[in-house]
């Protein structure tokens, strides 16, 4: 009996400390943050349904759930989020161009470079996304706006970074061109631009995601475009599991959006 | 000696070099906008002449409406980084000290940080209403993330030789946070506190711009909707102006802490 006992209490222990092992793991640690998050939601809805919480101000989770698919299908999400994505796109395409281009005329002449590198800077910590009203009167209440807010905002990023890559390149990379006897150009291309490019990417990851969220923003204050004007749709319309529906969807094309940015930084980062 | 006085005329003709690039660039960027405003190629209001800019700046600043609306966005930027700050610094500080905690829930504020906090706007006008309480919520909801995430990394960052001697003298944990943890971090905090700062002007004048009738965010939108297009210029270079000064101003205060540690 008392063997029986101390053998049980030993299986005890073991499966209680294999348990704790576990959940002091890394996956056992996600597994208890996304529990907790569930939790927290499943304590709102009771609240919400014990009339803790007002149901007029925060629906009830389910119902936020339950509006989503309503709201892909009757408001043309998936139309929005790649009116959003075209503007992203364009951005994008254009920081590419005129950041990298910026970058490297600032390496190229020191004292463009002395001049105006502090300047890029002070423009990176300035709050452009204010001048919405600036770029409503040149440009109108329309996806120029937009995307010309995103390309303002993400252009310091990419034209620092682009800098930065460009004048870490080592020296013994840029001797071994010198001794091919390449032109100035071959040597931008061949040599220069290709060891810049990891951190090119850095910058352009930065400019892409302030672009990504200047252009939801002002698509949310102007009322025009993709995801941001769906917000702002529903909520005019008071429609609150909607509106908090499309915030969640807005949140989780984001995080994709990063993930996205993510896997392609580490995919481009050169191997150690 | 000889070497260093060579390099001194050399060092001082380069900055000139610069001073002068520099200003030659505010030159013509200036003629420029006052040819475009005379040329009639874009609409007479839309590009005002310097002089109506002018003009407008020096009304702006005299009268005692500006400084009403300015003093109604200080005291809402005020009170959000003060309860962003807070929060953020608790939560970093949480997230920092425990690895358990950190693997649980930072991936939450990493993928919650850099989304568009513009959107939760409507959310706020409901739970806090129309006032400036929304526009409070939507600075705090802006800086807690930064602040939050630069405390944690930082948290990360002390000497383990430091912790272990607040450990070997059995402080406690309010102690650790008071004596180990905070001053080890003060560099850390004060770039988040930053960051947090520029953001949370970022989010509660955009909230002011959105719906509101108080505060320099609703004085941008009431000269755009009465197309005073020299007034809206005007207001928007005191901002650009406020908001880069007080960066670079927190800058500088960060600068002369390391300065001071090291």
């Amino acid at each position: 009996m008392t063997a029986t006992k101390a053998a049980r209490s030993s299986g005890s222990t073991w499966t209680r400390s294999r348990g704790s092992t576990w959940l002091r793991s890394r996956t056992g640690a996600r597994v208890v943050g996304i529990a907790s998050s569930i939790a927290v939601i499943a304590l709102v809805e009771l609240l919400i349904i014990a009339g803790a919480i007002n149901a007029f101000v925060v629906p009830k989770p389910t119902q936020i759930l339950l509006a989503i698919p309503r709201i892909i299908a009757e408001e043309n999400v998936l139309h929005r989020f790649w009116q959003t994505a075209q503007e992203v796109i364009w951005a994008s395409l254009m920081l590419a161009v005129f950041g990298i281009a910026l970058g490297s005329l600032l390496f190229r002449f020191v004292g463009l470079r002395l001049a105006f590198e502090a300047w890029v800077g002070a423009l990176a910590a300035a709050p452009i996304v204010l001048m919405y009203p600036l770029f409503l009167v040149i440009f109108g209440r329309s996806t120029t706006t937009i995307v010309m807010i995103g390309f303002a905002a993400g252009l310091a990023p990419v034209i620092l970074k682009t800098l930065d890559g460009l004048s870490g390149t080592r020296k013994v990379l840029i001797d071994v061109g010198r001794s091919f006897k390449l032109s100035r150009g071959q040597q931008f291309r061949k040599v220069l631009l290709p060891a810049a490019l990891p951190a090119v990417f850095v910058g352009l990851k930065l400019g892409l995601i302030f672009a990504m969220i200047n252009i939801v923003g002002v698509e949310f204050l102007i009322n025009f475009g993709g995801l941001g004007q769906l917000i702002n749709e529903l909520a005019e319309r008071y429609d609150l599991p909607g509106t908090y529906g499309a915030i969640l969807f807005v949140i989780l094309a984001s995080v994709l959006f990063f993930a996205v940015l993510e896997r392609i930084e580490r995919w481009l980062r050169p191997v150690e | 000696m000889a070497a260093a006085g060579g390099m001194r005329p050399d060092s001082s003709s380069a900055s000139h070099r610069v001073w002068l690039l520099r200003v030659a660039f505010v030159v013509i960027a200036l003629l420029a906008w006052e040819a475009l405003s005379r040329s009639g190629v874009l609409f007479k209001d839309v590009v005002p002449s310097l002089a109506a800019i002018g003009r407008a700046l020096a009304n702006v600043l005299s009268t005692r409406d500006f400084y009403a609306n300015l003093g109604v966005t200080a005291q809402e930027i005020g009170i959000a980084v003060v309860i962003g700050g807070v929060a953020g610094v608790a939560v970093g500080i949480m997230l920092g000290a425990n690895r358990f905690l950190s693997q649980a829930f930072e991936s939450l504020l990493l993928y919650l940080g850099p989304t568009p906090k513009i959107i939760f706007f409507p959310v706020m006008i409901m739970w806090f209403g129309v006032g400036t309480g929304s526009k409070i919520a939507m600075g705090v909801v802006s800086c807690f993330f930064p602040i939050a995430i630069s405390t944690a990394a930082g948290m990360r960052q002390i000497d383990t030789v430091l912790i272990r001697v607040g450990r070997s003298f059995r402080a406690s944990t309010w102690q650790m946070v008071k004596s180990i943890y905070l001053p080890a971090m003060r560099e850390p905090i004060v770039t988040g506190l930053r960051l947090g700062l520029g953001v949370a002007i970022i989010g509660t004048l955009l909230a002011e711009t959105k719906l509101s009738n108080r505060g320099l965010g609703y004085l941008v939108i009431q000269s755009y909707a009465l197309f005073d297009m020299p007034k809206m210029y005007a207001l928007l270079i005191v901002l650009f102006v406020l908001s880069i000064g007080v960066n670079a101003m927190i800058g500088r205060f960060s600068h002369a802490q390391r300065r001071a540690l090291a």
